[in-house]
């Protein structure tokens, strides 16, 4: 896995938004909320008329691109963390416990996921959003009820595979309660996996949070996010194309290189032996 | 094969009732039902008119009998827009346009991408494999909203080849269809070489072999059947990403369906439509799942057998 | 008997990729003559089931390569042969029943289909002719009610039945060489005697020869008439079945024939081989048994040995033969 050149690649992208996530603030030449007017719709540096004072240009309210890029960067990754980690771990647990317990449990928590499968959460989302307005919490809680249920099932389906092992045999015989082995002994062993389902879905909820932006729905339109960049960017596509445009290609970079970081380690922890 | 149909339908009817649920109780606790099922420019009149149709006095459990009976009757109300037309007349106007465009790019993406997927794992390694894999990973990381806007860009505002938007004949869909199926073909392209992949090593493949068929028939009668098993789970599983998609795509193309139906009735707030939205939309996705079902049952009969 | 049916010389088949180069099959020639059996003994790994495939020429390519050696079937080379004419050959006059029958059958046709295709392949058989053929395939591995199973499903049976519908599967066009890899391995042990009990018949009733791999000597003193042992992608000895157990010449067959107990005597110690075979992409110089053997001495550990003719058909590759 370390000596392919795209992966290598994928994860020093991948690094860079990490940093640029946590540092934006101090990264950051111009606040991405204020802009100049005098300043408006400048392109980037290469074009006539750009300058290297705003690297990317800057927007219909003068607001610099490049600082809007980077407090982007950080929105997306906050979001999409922390949707992941909640449809992580609520599904995970449930998973567990259902594969683990069975009887009823299986079967009340095997229902209600095959409801989450069923049903289109997308439109719900648009639903919550009617009701209860766009914000940041609204917008995890929506991509969570979306992603819990995929982590449920793999979890369920991992702890199935361990549950008739010896040495969960030999935890109960130790007297451990259901609880203390199911989170001191199942969860370890089945990590592995959900940690491989995290990786590949961030692309996905990156995709999905920035398409909900872009359509108004998500995060509020004052945030700095990607989604609402190309939203705002695309009646001006003829004549300020990297309003549109260079939002889009951060989504793409981005997700791409989750996805193909994704794959690699999916591949690393998951190896098929293929015999000759 | 008939029992393992039949549980399947029963599911399905549970499913929907439990939708029909939800969205009844979305409806019903934000604390003012009235204003959202009439609009913001009620007047009292009509807030009146309302909670008298719907009970919004009674208690829950008798206003959900009320709003179900309601909607096995066909009435999901009124939109708080415009004409003030029937939900449901509403939804089924914008219907066909939507499953049309899905029916298409469902159509094109498993045309594109079965083959491919097939072709990739059969010269796994070669250049073509290769292609393949970095196209699809490709489709399946770019914005569709994005890609939309860029296709719609250069083929229609630039070159001037195809419409920008609006529905009619065939050139309508090329954008769109494109748009959409971009995600799947990668999808499936990844799906199914994968899948063959995995089955064209097992042993049951030697004995076709052994038993002298020639490869070709090896391929797409054994190894191709064994593999798409996944291909259709996913598929089905896949659908509700389509909305999402259908969603943003029919907005950005400006498409007459029910996804950008769905949008614009977030936009104004125009929660009887919406609603409707909601419940056909669920209504088609179990009938989908539904048919992915029976059809994965086919395809694998170790799962007609061991219900 | 004139020029054997089968005629393997010097077959080597490598597998090449990007960081090795294993021989798995190295220089290995027998024969097989009309109706005999013959038996191949060895450790996993030693290159039996390879050999196997060759014969069928279904190495999976590209990492395996058959690099050199002739295969001939009545005197034709099959590995000069087009892929289609290997493929007129396969299931028809050469066929193959493999290790493992709950991996061996398709599970998404049934078992009537998937012998139909054997049969739909060499013949023109359709419609009642070919549903009569199923049934006598199927008869002829002694499954029955055969007329009910054909629309079965593999996972509705037993690993016993599975293999019979292998075997029949394989025999269904009257090969006149049945390759049987290790049929009985997965088997229990009460149905694996029943089975090698209908091989012996099938062979007789169908004037087959058969090449039967195992490690099981016992399986070989009921089956077989002629054995050769394998070690590390080489034959070390070829004999008739009594010579091998009466006088083997190679200290490995020795070897094997004591590892395994035998009921009547009491055992303090079970016999086993010190060592390990040696890795087929870093094999040793010399005889490639010689790191493990008893009576190795610099010669063997040097030069490769000579095959020598003992006689009475019995050869071995050895530069210090017992007996």
């Amino acid at each position: 896995m370390w000596r392919s050149p795209a992966v290598i690649l994928a994860i020093a992208i991948i690094g860079t938004l990490i940093v640029v996530a946590l540092f934006a603030p101090y990264l950051a030449p111009y606040s991405p909320k204020t802009g100049e007017l005098e300043n408006r719709l400048m392109p980037p540096f290469w074009q006539e008329g750009g300058s290297t004072d705003h690297i990317l240009g800057t927007d219909t309210i003068g607001r610099d691109v490049f600082s809007r890029l980077l407090y982007g960067a950080r929105t997306s990754l906050l979001v999409c963390v922390l949707a992941i980690v909640v449809a992580g771990s609520i599904g995970s647990l449930l998973g567990i416990a259902s594969g683990y317990l069975g009887g009823w449990a299986d079967t009340i928590i095997m229902r209600i996921t095959d409801l989450a499968f069923s049903l289109p959460m997308i439109l719900l989302a648009l639903m919550f959003a009617i009701l209860f307005g766009p914000s940041f919490t609204n917008i995890v809680i929506i991509l969570s009820l979306v992603l819990w249920a995929q982590y449920a099932r793999m979890a369920r389906g991992e702890t199935l595979k361990i549950r008739n092992y010896d040495f969960v045999a030999l935890a109960r015989i130790a007297g451990c309660s259901k609880a203390r082995i199911m989170i001191t002994h199942i969860l370890p062993n089945v990590s592995s996996s959900l940690v491989v389902l995290a990786t590949l879905q961030v692309g996905t909820v990156i995709i999905l949070e920035s398409s909900l932006s872009f359509l108004g729905v998500g995060l509020p339109a004052t945030t700095p996010s990607w989604g609402i960049m190309v939203s705002q960017g695309r009646s001006y596509i003829v004549s300020a194309w990297w309003l549109c445009v260079i939002p889009g290609l951060a989504i793409l970079f981005t997700v791409l290189s989750f996805n193909l970081f994704g794959d690699a380690l999916n591949d690393y922890l998951n190896p098929i032996l293929r015999i000759r | 094969m008939q029992r393992y149909i039949l549980k399947r339908l029963i599911q399905a009817v549970v499913t929907v009732l439990l939708m029909t649920i939800i969205v009844f109780l979305l409806s019903r606790l934000t604390g003012n039902p009235a204003i959202f099922l009439v609009g913001d420019y009620a007047t009292d009149e009509d807030i009146a008119r309302i909670t008298e149709q719907l009970g919004l006095d009674r208690p829950l459990p008798e206003q959900y009998r009320i709003f179900l009976s309601n909607a096995l009757k066909g009435d999901l109300g009124r939109s708080v827009t415009g004409d003030r037309k029937p939900a449901v007349e509403i939804v089924l106007s914008r219907l066909p346009a939507s499953l049309q465009l899905a029916g298409v790019a469902l159509l094109v993406s498993v045309l594109v991408g079965l083959p491919l997927g097939v072709v990739a794992a059969r010269r796994k390694g070669s250049f073509l494999d290769t292609s393949a894999r970095v196209l699809a990973l490709l489709g399946q990381s770019v914005p569709p909203f994005w890609l939309g806007i860029i296709l719609m860009y250069v083929f229609a505002v630039w070159l001037h080849l195809l419409p920008t938007s609006g529905f009619g004949g065939i050139r309508y869909f090329i954008l769109p269809a494109i748009t959409m199926s971009t995600v799947m073909v990668a999808a499936i392209t990844r799906l199914t070489r994968s899948s063959m992949l995995d089955v064209l090593n097992l042993e049951y493949i030697k004995l076709a072999r052994i038993k002298g068929l020639s490869e070709r028939v090896v391929i797409w009668k054994h190894v191709l059947r064994n593999s798409l098993i996944p291909v259709v789970t996913f598929i089905g599983q896949f659908l509700p990403i389509m909305i999402t998609g259908a969603i943003v795509i029919e907005t950005v193309f400006s498409w007459p369906g029910i996804g950008r139906l769905a949008y614009e009735a977030a936009m104004y707030r125009d929660f009887p439509v919406l609603q409707a939205v909601v419940l056909f939309v669920t209504l088609l996705f179990v009938f989908c799942s539904l048919v992915v079902d029976i059809l994965y049952a086919y395809l694998d009969p170790r799962i007609r057998y061991t219900n | 008997m004139g020029t054997p049916m089968l005629d393997v010389r010097d077959l080597r088949t490598y597998f090449i990729t990007s960081h090795s180069m294993v021989k798995a099959v190295d220089g290995v020639s027998f024969h097989v003559d009309e109706n005999e059996t013959l038996g191949i003994v060895g450790e996993s790994g030693c290159g039996k089931t390879v050999t196997c495939l060759s014969i069928l020429r279904l190495i999976p390519q590209p990492t395996g390569r058959i690099i050199g050696g002739r295969i001939l079937f009545d005197g034709e080379d099959i590995l000069a042969m087009t892929e289609r004419q290997v493929q007129k050959l396969r299931g028809r006059k050469i066929s193959m029943i493999l290790q493992d029958p709950m991996v061996s059958l398709n599970p998404v046709f049934t078992i009537g289909d998937q012998i139909g295709e054997a049969i739909t392949t060499h013949t023109k058989a359709k419609g009642p002719s070919l549903v009569a053929k199923v049934i006598e395939a199927l008869k002829l591995v002694r499954i029955p009610a055969p007329e009910a199973r054909i629309r079965d499903y593999p996972h509705q049976m037993s690993g016993g039945m599975k293999q019979r519908v292998v075997g029949a599967i394989s025999i269904s066009c009257r090969p006149r060489l049945l390759i049987a890899d290790e049929p009985t391995t997965s088997l229990d042990v009460t149905v694996q005697a029943q089975y090698l009990q209908l091989l012996k018949d099938i062979q007789r009733e169908l004037n087959m020869a058969i090449i039967f791999v195992t490690h099981d000597f016992g399986i070989v003193a009921t089956m077989c008439n002629r054995v050769a042992v394998m070690y590390a992608g080489k034959i070390v000895e070829t004999a008739p079945v009594r010579d091998i157990f009466h006088k083997p010449a190679h200290y490995y067959t020795s070897c094997l024939l004591k590892a395994v107990p035998k009921l009547r005597t009491k055992v303090n110690t079970l016999v086993s081989i010190e060592g390990q075979p040696p890795k087929l992409d870093n094999l040793p110089d010399g005889c490639r048994f010689a790191p493990r053997c008893a009576r190795a001495d610099d010669r063997c550990r040097r030069d490769e040995p000579p095959l020598l003719a003992l006689g009475d058909d019995h050869y071995v590759s050895c530069w210090h033969p017992q007996g």
